[in-house]
């Protein structure tokens, strides 16, 4: 009885650690997207120190990095709990998210070349969370 | 015709390059953390992660001011690859199979990026 009750709150627990991921992946691409905005609207050539103001004053790129610091903790609040291993590869969803979104909102083109780049680092994130099984 | 310029792909290379660093050194530090949050405030390792994150951020703004988000994005997949070089050498992590394969696969896609860009 109490093992069973025990593996039913660890499934709860996993699948609560699989939203958040999948939260985290959604909101961490609308991230990337906003970050290009605000960058691409930077001037001609800016500095190092005038690219870090604009991340505190340029709405889009502070967005844009505020959205990335919630998918952080989403994450470390998902890998506190769940297995690394299966939310690695749920994690990389994240690369899925952007290619789509950098083909609609800058209608960006793709290529046999750019969707196989893709699939393989999906590919490679995925396995790194394998972590130490050999 | 090109439409994400090699200059766009060194920054962004060179964001995940520092960005390692602000891993590792957040690893280095988290390890030496006490209970307060003024062991948080005072760890310098911690401070010093941060810092490198920061100027990974700056570096790789820079590199998406032009070029293609769907390319320059998964670049910063490079960051894993310096990872599992600084896990290595400063913290002793042993290199398994499945990080070989990982890391001969984001590199081997980062290069596809890099075909499909030109």
């Amino acid at each position: 009885m109490s093992t069973s009750t025990v593996s039913l709150n660890d499934q709860a627990q996993q699948r609560r650690s699989f939203i958040l991921v999948v939260c985290c992946t959604i909101i961490g691409a609308a991230a990337q997207v906003l970050i290009k905005m605000g960058a691409s609207a930077l001037g001609p050539s800016p500095t190092m120190v005038q690219t870090a103001m604009a991340m505190l004053l340029n709405p889009a790129l502070f967005a844009g990095y505020s959205l990335y610091g919630i998918s952080t903790i989403l994450l470390v609040l998902a890998l506190r709990h769940g297995q690394l291993s299966l939310l690695y590869p749920v994690f990389a969803m994240t690369y899925v998210w952007v290619t789509i979104l950098s083909v609609v909102v800058f209608h960006e083109s793709m290529n046999p070349y750019k969707l196989a780049g893709i699939a393989v680092i999906v590919g490679g994130i995925a396995v790194l969370g394998k972590g130490p099984s050999t | 015709m090109n439409n994400t310029p090699w200059s766009s792909v060194a920054w962004v290379l060179g964001a995940s390059f520092f960005g390692s660093f602000g891993a590792l050194f957040l690893k280095i530090g988290a390890g030496k953390l006490g209970r307060s949050i003024a062991s948080v405030a005072t760890n310098w390792r911690l401070m010093l992660g941060v810092a490198f994150y920061l100027f990974s951020s700056v570096l790789f703004v820079l590199g998406v001011r032009k070029g293609e988000l769907s390319v320059l994005y998964p670049m910063v997949s490079l960051g894993s690859v310096w990872t599992l070089f600084w896990s290595r050498l400063v913290l002793g992590e042993p290199l398994t199979r499945p990080k070989f394969i990982a890391l001969g696969m984001i590199l081997c896609g980062i290069a596809l990026l890099g075909l499909g860009t030109r």
